[in-house]
């Protein structure tokens, strides 16, 4: 079959974040070039000016929905798209922003603005799978540079991703490193966390915590009892940049002194 | 971009702002050859991070803050740090933790730099949409900056564990430190990344240089002998001299509803500028020889008010940031622990450092367990977005004669001067998106 020799386009589209995601890309120092001489980068505000039409083949998709406006350009941005991925906590889970899908969104709006009444935003943040199909989801705040390569290779050699979905703890016995809990009692979200980082926290002689949300089957009430912690730590432990992710928000929801 | 020409009236317009950080607009109205508007639009959905920092612990300022900015976040952690430090009556002023402050924000530094001069800036100069677009004619010049991005980041991973948002920096130090030998691997490739810095200067300096000068009141931090970076007096060229305690009470930030932005201006005299000019004009004397010679080599005058060469004075930065975090990494003996202890007390602290664009101010109160009260962050571009529509101003007058295409790519390339981070400005600024319709799909979709 004759096949017109076409590069397969690239997008990059940004909602609430802060912009490390997509900064993963140019991170990639050494195969930058590389990718972009087998993918037309057809749309990455941050890198270019140059903005060519969809559809698109690849659309990585970074931050997360908080207002009307944003709710409403991520279905036009997945009608443009064959395959969708969202990169990072905040598309995947909501981000740190969904702090406030916990709290009074008004008196957040006082805190920070001088003038509440121009704000428009929504009383929540929350991931781009709640408002659109998503083929793909990559984990972590932020994103590990060496998955988002597997990634991309893998849509280009036309194979499905080989990504891991154990925890970090997995990870870390895989290093070598020596567990930070049992050793010294470093409370540490590692058994509950899903990989994708190579363990980095306990690596450096402090415990995990969650930046890649929760793995696939975890069982963090079952930790919880192991960490030594009083209730008001531990929900601020799982409260962090997943804090919307299911998993994470019903313990941290069950570690509420009144619990909703 | 939407051209919208009349005999009498012209309005340059550009909807998305590309090659900076986060989601911002430019609109700019001329009647003749006067203009009439200039606003820097920002659009960015807020985050409200002073406000969910309310009931937080003290320690979990540098994981938190750092997600304020992905291009920064050492800069975050390390205001953040210093002024929880601040309130618990810690300051880390001198030896070893400090020289692993400073070199870990040189490496920031390093490849922020690089990222701004190669893939967002130079762009502009040399008429291309990007820095791969550049790569097709010029790839030694690419490869150049990405080598050079790649040694700053691979200094802030040693330390910190990764690139972005690095998980190393805490409250009182770091929570492991790395040997010697660990750090001396760099030695080489910062050897090189020296070279590259230089080689940068001389790059940049023959760029084509369009030929504004601007009256800025510059304000940056001001360190007893090192050139400014994790600590310091607040100061300026025109009389201000102050502890970072009293920032509140000299700058002051109004909420100005038809920039859609909150603006800090200097109390009773307004607009300032922030950021690599402004430390270069302040603390000249400051830069390392290596650095003043590579500056005198190219011909940039000691006093530099021409916002276009910031790009050059951007290289001359990196060639600093290099020629001292290999000095660092010579003279490095580990510290016996890698933190102090920090107690919490109930109490305000105040901590400033120079992010690669400019200073970058946190405050914080705390109650006696160190659960955080009130936070206040006040990032460069807020501090500079002012300047920048004055830049804007000037840019036009001067070379209204451009057709509009040429005199829109002209300030896009005024605003990239000061390399905007809007997704650190956002939580703090205000939200009304008043969005003319582009008609390209692509644009419709950011």
């Amino acid at each position: 079959m004759a096949v017109a020799v076409k590069k397969p386009t690239l997008a990059v589209f940004k909602f609430a974040s802060c912009d490390g995601c997509q900064l993963t890309l140019l991170d990639c120092e050494d195969e930058l070039l590389a990718i972009a001489g087998r993918i037309e980068i057809a749309n990455f505000l941050e890198a270019s000016s140059a903005v060519g039409p969809g559809p698109y083949d690849i659309a990585l998709v970074e931050g997360s929905i908080t207002t009307a406006h944003d709710a409403e350009r991520i279905r036009k941005v997945r009608a443009q798209s064959k395959m969708l991925i969202t990169i990072g906590a905040c598309a995947t889970a909501g981000g740190i922003q969904a702090l406030r899908n916990f709290a009074d969104v008004d008196e957040f709006t006082r805190v920070v603005y001088a003038s509440p009444d121009y704000i428009s935003t929504l009383r929540t943040s929350t991931a781009i799978s709640d408002h659109v199909p998503v083929d793909f989801e990559l984990r972590g705040c932020p994103i590990d540079k060496r998955v988002l390569i597997e990634v991309v290779s893998s849509l280009l050699a036309g194979r499905g991703p080989r990504v891991r979905s154990h925890s970090v703890c997995v990870e870390c016995k895989r290093r070598g490193t020596v567990c930070v809990m049992v050793s010294r009692g470093t409370p540490c979200l590692g058994p509950v966390t899903h990989a994708g980082c190579g363990a980095l926290c306990p690596a450096y002689d402090r415990g995990c915590y969650g930046c890649f949300g929760p793995q696939e089957t975890p069982r963090p009430q079952s930790l919880s009892t192991w960490l030594g912690l009083q209730d008001r730590d531990l929900v601020r432990l799982y409260r962090t940049f997943n804090a919307n992710a299911k998993a994470f928000k019903e313990v941290s929801q069950a570690h509420e002194p009144h619990h909703r | 971009m939407s051209l919208i020409t009349d005999s009498a009236e012209r309005t340059l317009r550009v909807d998305y702002l590309a090659r900076v950080e986060g989601e911002g607009a430019m609109y700019i109205k001329l009647s003749g050859n006067e203009v009439q508007d200039v606003r820097l639009r920002i659009y960015e959905p807020p985050r409200f991070f002073e406000a969910f920092l309310r009931g937080r612990a003290f320690t979990e300022v540098p994981d938190i803050a750092a997600r304020i900015c992905g291009i920064c976040p050492i800069a975050y952690q390390t205001s953040g740090a210093r002024a929880i430090e601040d309130a618990c009556g810690v300051a880390i002023d001198d030896g070893p933790i400090r020289d692993l402050r400073r070199l870990i924000y040189c490496g920031e530094w390093i490849e922020s730099h690089a990222l701004h001069v190669y893939a967002l800036h130079a762009p502009d100069f040399l008429g291309y949409q990007s820095m791969i677009e550049l790569a097709a004619d010029h790839p030694q010049v690419a490869e150049q900056g990405l080598a050079l991005k790649k040694t700053g980041n691979r200094l802030v991973a040693l330390i910190g564990g990764r690139e972005i948002h690095p998980i190393n920096m805490r409250v009182g130090g770091f929570y492991r430190v790395p040997s010697r030998t660990e750090l001396l691997a760099l030695r080489d490739p910062l050897q090189q990344a020296l070279e590259q810095s230089l080689a940068t200067v001389r790059f940049v300096a023959q760029l084509p240089m369009p030929d504004v000068t601007r009256d800025f009141e510059f304000v940056c931090l001001r360190d007893g002998e090192l050139y400014p970076i994790d600590r310091g007096r607040i100061v300026s060229d025109r009389g201000l001299d102050i502890e970072p305690a009293q920032f509140a009470r000299n700058i002051v930030e109004e909420h100005v509803q038809h920039s859609n932005a909150l603006h800090a201006r200097i109390r009773e005299r307004g607009a300032y500028l922030t950021g690599p000019l402004a430390r270069y004009n302040l603390c000249y004397d400051q830069l390392r020889p290596l650095a003043r010679e590579a500056a005198a080599e190219v011909g940039l005058d000691r006093s530099c008010r021409n916002p276009f060469q910031s790009i050059i004075v951007r290289a001359v930065e990196l060639v600093d940031a290099c020629d001292e975090a290999l000095e660092l990494i010579e003279r490095y003996e580990p510290p016996d622990r890698p933190a102090l202890e920090v107690q919490p007390r109930r109490g305000v602290g105040h901590g400033v450092s120079e992010a690669p664009r400019g200073m970058l101010y946190h405050r914080y109160e705390l109650d006696d367990d160190g659960t955080i009260l009130d936070a206040r962050i006040v990032p460069p571009t807020s501090q500079n977005q002012l300047a920048i529509e004055e830049d804007l101003r000037a840019v036009v007058d001067r070379y209204h004669d451009l057709d509009d295409e040429e005199l829109g790519l002209r300030c896009e390339q005024a605003i990239r001067n000061h390399d905007p981070c809007i997704s650190c400005a956002t939580h703090f600024l205000q939200l009304t998106v008043e969005r003319e319709d582009p008609s390209p799909v692509a644009a419709e979709l950011g």
